[in-house]
């Protein structure tokens, strides 16, 4: 019994240690670097092949697919892929290897033997993770911007269907035998306003392609990799529990975010959320999962946290049965089941388990190193270094700051648990100890910011070295500040964000019909009575410039008597089509509802003058931002 | 203007002493016994009824969906769904747009069923329900009397209007009086092919869409307004239209005063004084393929195999089940049934295999083919 706690009990008094370790000038084995122009490999998933003799390890960040001896961790070949590659899948025969490459919404296709790339197709909106049916006639591409599930001939490349799958459709898995897919989302489906969030695992059939069930993920806002066991009857998710309908001042008293697994299928029977973290230590944002050959563990990364939990599944299933209640909030209850937790490198994202289950490979995506981790002992065997820059750079250290959970009190998120994958993550915040239910915020997207100071929905923070030091210092994390450094290198991480493709746009830059009918309303200063619109009230000028704001607070009508200040900062609209929902509290479930509800009074533009078809012009346009 | 009306009724009169004698009334049938040689073998069914005796949250069934063994019913009071002999039903609080459920459509490809509500569009796919109205999407109104699925492509007619939603891009496209040759904006019909999608156009006839251009066609009565059918077989049979059916590259249209069937260059109207329809309003038509049809009318359910006819129902004075046949000379024939769907009031109807399944104003009914063997 005792020596069941020793690990988990080890494993925080390190974490906490690196936690209170806190250096005023960065170190490591690396030189900082003012250099920010290195190219980081940044692996991101990993695979292996069926006789564990080659690693291969999809680089998101130079854009290729390292091929590794994977005894002694040299690299043997790169093959390019696209642009930010996510995700990678062999085909049932080993013989292709497919990467999705998410800004390109491309798919390529490797000859595993000529490691040459044999074909470029085109896949849905942002493609993250692929997977083929065991006939080998059918790809399957979990879409995030899409929400979708793209269908592809698998010899062709030709679109043959389009699958509805959750919002920002992003991970999958599929059974040994076949018979079904699974796929989760990072984003909440749209719900009612101030309501749990609610995720679901769905399920495809790959032989009918169609999706058959959705489990139910309630409560969960981010639903990350997805593991089935061989046998297809245990199947486990990595996912984010938020509780954003409380002020978090909780952070202090209980937590914001639980780090979370949901088990199901035939071995547990209804799906069960079990906690990560523990009473008094989070483990955040769990993100890869393997199940043990055997189904005796579940190991789970976790990218904010530096460390992979190792899980005793048969004490968890147990646990399970024996309490049937709710136990996805009893951080206790972890201490029943967590058997090790074991520190790797930075970020840790993917995993692949060797087929005797004895080897755990780790992605670390940004320090670029893979952990070997030898089930058996528990330890990091040995830490493979891919070829790539010695240097770090302000600029990488400002993202590891980024996609850190240390700072926060317990360690219990990071920036990057909001604004996940560097986005946002769909839900409203109470942040401020300002009352319960008052001072709503809808999270906003921050892509491409420079220019559009100030920041926050009322515009009080001028400048990103505010809101992301002592604002975040003293709402967030609620434990500590950052070093003067520190804190310029994440804002020059959140400054060099790139605005993602526009999708909405065609190919060449021209705007459709309807879409230039959009731009002239967006563009009008008359009514459709002719009468003048006051220049307040046209949309291009609050919305002006290329990034869409003119970086004033006004009052368009939709605040709230919750709300602490009347007036508003115009937000931006780079990239408006992903980011619903809409207003400062989130209140607009979509564009439409701005001005079908919410702009009674013309105060948010004059628009009630629009029929249907006109609106339906305008945000036409507007998606083209 | 009044010279042309004179003209309207000279011909008319003209026409009218041309048309050869109509059939027997209705209610004068020859008894089967007395015409069996030469009574046409049409389709025979068992007639199990649902209503919310049995199941159906409410009996008012304005649409039915035949998927797989899965059945749906749109009801007055929610979506019901049927499988294994158990009924499922979905409402508002599920998150179901409204709680009228007036028409169904299936996209094959992913198995997401659609359902046009008095409130919105509603998509079930797996029991997820997403919904889209006028106010939260591209949706032109919230009265949605028709929904097709083609390709990526969901077709919706409203009472303010066409519309398409792109499944891929989320993308709303809106048709209506300024952008199509539509006068009126109550489409209550459409009908989605590869080539061609057609919409039913309440009192502007037929709206023809051409995939591959983009270009719109308008199909109109000849008659215009006139009650009376100058211009029989050289036009659509009336312009208030409440169904449309494109199968094999055959458009078949029921209208309030009679139905047409229209090949691409040749009409062919359907009214009961020539037919076996056993009324003039039609709420909908389906085709089996291009000679075969269903007509649901507020008479009964009537079948058109291309020569004969076959009307179903309880009949209209004693309620009692009814099978009427029609040859191609006009000889009508009652037929001795047991079963009869659960109204004369017609609604919708769909094909599971050879069984028929029927959406009526007081209940949904199962039409159970009988084999030929079985007739007697």
């Amino acid at each position: 019994m005792k020596r069941r706690f020793i690990p988990a009990i080890a494993c925080a008094a390190l974490a906490g240690l690196a936690a209170l370790w806190q250096p005023r000038v960065v170190s490591g084995t690396a030189t900082p670097s003012l250099d920010n122009t290195e190219l980081y490999a940044s692996p991101l998933e990993l695979l292996l092949s069926p006789d564990g003799s080659r690693l291969y390890a999809l680089c998101e960040g130079t854009g290729d697919v390292r091929v590794l001896d994977a005894r002694s961790g040299r690299t043997l070949q790169t093959i390019p892929a696209g642009h930010d590659p996510r995700g990678f899948a062999f085909s049932p025969d080993r013989r292709r290897l497919f990467v999705v490459n998410s800004w390109d919404d491309t798919l390529s296709v490797i000859d595993v033997r000529t490691s040459a790339v044999v074909a470029t197709w085109r896949a849905g909106f942002e493609p993250s993770s692929v997977e083929e049916d065991r006939a080998g006639k059918t790809l399957f591409i979990a879409d995030r911007v899409g929400n979708n599930i793209t269908v592809l001939d698998a010899a062709t490349g030709a679109v043959e269907d389009t699958l509805e799958a959750g919002r920002g459709a992003s991970y999958m898995a599929i059974t040994a035998d076949g018979g079904r897919l699974y796929t989760t989302h990072i984003y909440p489906n749209p719900g009612p306003y101030r309501t749990p969030p609610r995720s679901e695992i769905t399920v495809v059939d790959p032989t009918r392609v169609m999706v058959v069930q959705r489990i139910p993920l309630p409560s969960i806002a981010g639903a990350f990799h997805v593991a089935v066991s061989r046998d297809g009857r245990l199947g486990v998710v990595a996912e984010l529990h938020p509780k954003n309908l409380v002020p978090l001042a909780h952070v202090e008293h209980g937590w914001a975010f639980v780090d979370t697994l949901t088990i199901f299928g035939a071995d547990v029977g209804r799906p069960v959320e079990v906690p990560l973290d523990e009473l008094d230590r989070y483990f955040a944002r769990p993100f890869g999962v393997a199940i043990a050959p055997n189904k005796s563990r579940i190991y789970v990364s976790h990218g904010g946290s530096d460390c992979v939990t190792v899980i005793d599944a048969q004490r968890m299933l147990a646990y399970i049965r024996r309490n049937r209640e709710p136990i996805a909030e009893d951080l206790s209850a972890s201490a029943r089941y967590v058997v090790a937790r074991i520190p790797v490198g930075k970020n840790p994202r993917g995993v692949a388990l060797s087929g005797d289950g004895n080897l755990l490979y780790v992605a670390n995506r940004l320090d670029d190193t893979i952990s070997v981790i030898d089930t058996r002992t528990l330890r990091v065997a040995r830490t493979i270094r891919l070829a790539g820059p010695e240097r770090v750079t302000a600029l990488r250290r400002g993202e590891q700051t980024f996609y850190s959970a240390q700072y926060s009190f317990q360690g219990q998120f990071g920036c990057a648990n909001c604004h996940i994958d560097s986005t946002f993550d769909d839900l409203q915040w109470d942040l401020e100890p300002d009352g319960f239910g008052r001072d709503i915020v809808d999270n906003r997207p921050i892509e491409d910011l420079r220019g559009t100071n100030p920041f926050k929905w009322n515009g009080k923070n001028p400048s990103l070295s505010m809101e992301c030091g002592p604002r975040t210092e003293m709402y967030f994390w609620r434990s500590q500040n950052y070093d003067d450094l520190r804190l310029a290198d994440l804002v020059l991480y959140v400054r060099s964000l790139p605005s993602r493709p526009r999708r909405w746009s065609t190919a060449d830059g021209q705007l459709t019909a309807a879409q230039e009918r959009g731009r002239e309303i967006f563009y009008r200063t008359t009514d459709k009575l002719d009468r003048p619109i006051p220049q307040t009230n046209q949309c291009a000028y609050c919305h002006s410039g290329p990034k869409g704001t003119n970086q004033k607070s006004f009052d368009v009508g939709t605040g709230k008597t919750t709300d602490n200040s009347g007036l508003l900062d115009t937000p931006q609209l780079s990239n408006i089509a992903l980011t619903g929902p809409y207003l400062h509290d989130g209140s607009a479930q979509t564009l439409e509802e701005i001005w079908t509800i919410y702009n009674p009074h013309d105060r948010h533009g004059r628009t009630n003058d629009l029929t249907k078809d006109e609106l339906n012009d305008l945000i036409e346009y507007l998606r083209t931002r | 203007m009044k010279r042309t009306a004179m003209f309207g009724i000279l011909f008319a009169t003209a026409l009218a002493l041309a048309q050869p004698p109509s059939h027997p009334a209705r209610g004068h049938a020859v008894p089967a016994s007395a015409k069996a040689a030469a009574v046409p073998t049409m389709p025979r069914y068992h007639f199990v009824n649902y209503t919310t005796a049995n199941g159906l949250p409410n009996s008012h069934v304005y649409s039915v969906l035949v998927d797989g063994d899965r059945i749906w019913a749109g009801t007055d009071d929610g979506l019901a769904e049927f499988e294994n002999g158990h009924w499922k039903i979905y409402t508002v609080a599920d998150g179901l747009a409204q709680q009228a459920v007036l028409s169904l459509a299936l996209d094959k490809r992913t198995g997401a069923v659609w359902a046009g509500t008095m409130g919105g569009l509603s998509r079930i796919s797996a029991g997820r329900i997403d919904t889209y109205t006028q106010l939260n999407s591209g949706l032109s109104n919230d009265v949605v009397y028709g929904v097709a699925v083609e390709g990526d492509y969901v077709w919706v007619a409203t009472a303010a209007g066409a519309c398409r939603l792109n499944t891929r891009t989320g993308q709303w496209s809106l048709w209506n009086e300024r952008n199509t040759p539509m006068r009126e904006i109550w489409v209550y019909g459409v009908s989605a092919a590869p080539d061609k999608v057609y919409f039913a156009v309440w009192g502007s006839g037929l709206l023809e869409y051409t995939q591959k251009t983009g270009a719109w066609d308008m199909y109109k009565d000849p008659d215009s307004e006139t009650e009376i059918v100058l211009l029989r077989n050289q036009g659509l049979i009336h312009d208030i239209t409440s169904a449309v059916s494109y199968v094999d590259g055959i458009v078949w249209v029921s209208t309030y005063f009679g139905d047409s069937r229209y090949d691409g260059r040749y009409w062919h109207n359907f009214l009961t004084k020539d037919s076996g329809l056993p009324s003039n309003f039609t709420n909908s038509v389906k085709a089996v393929d291009g000679n075969h049809a269903w007509f649901c009318t507020d008479k009964g359910l009537a079948y058109y195999d291309g020569t004969n006819w076959a009307v179903y129902r309880p009949a209209l004075d004693t309620g009692k089940p009814e099978m009427i046949v029609r040859d191609a000379a006009g000889h009508v024939t009652n037929i001795p049934v047991t079963t009869a769907p659960a109204h004369n009031y017609m609604l919708g109807i769909d094909f599971q295999g050879r069984d028929i399944w029927v959406a009526t104003a007081k209940g949904l009914s199962h039409g159970i083919y009988q084999p030929k063997e079985s007739y007697r």
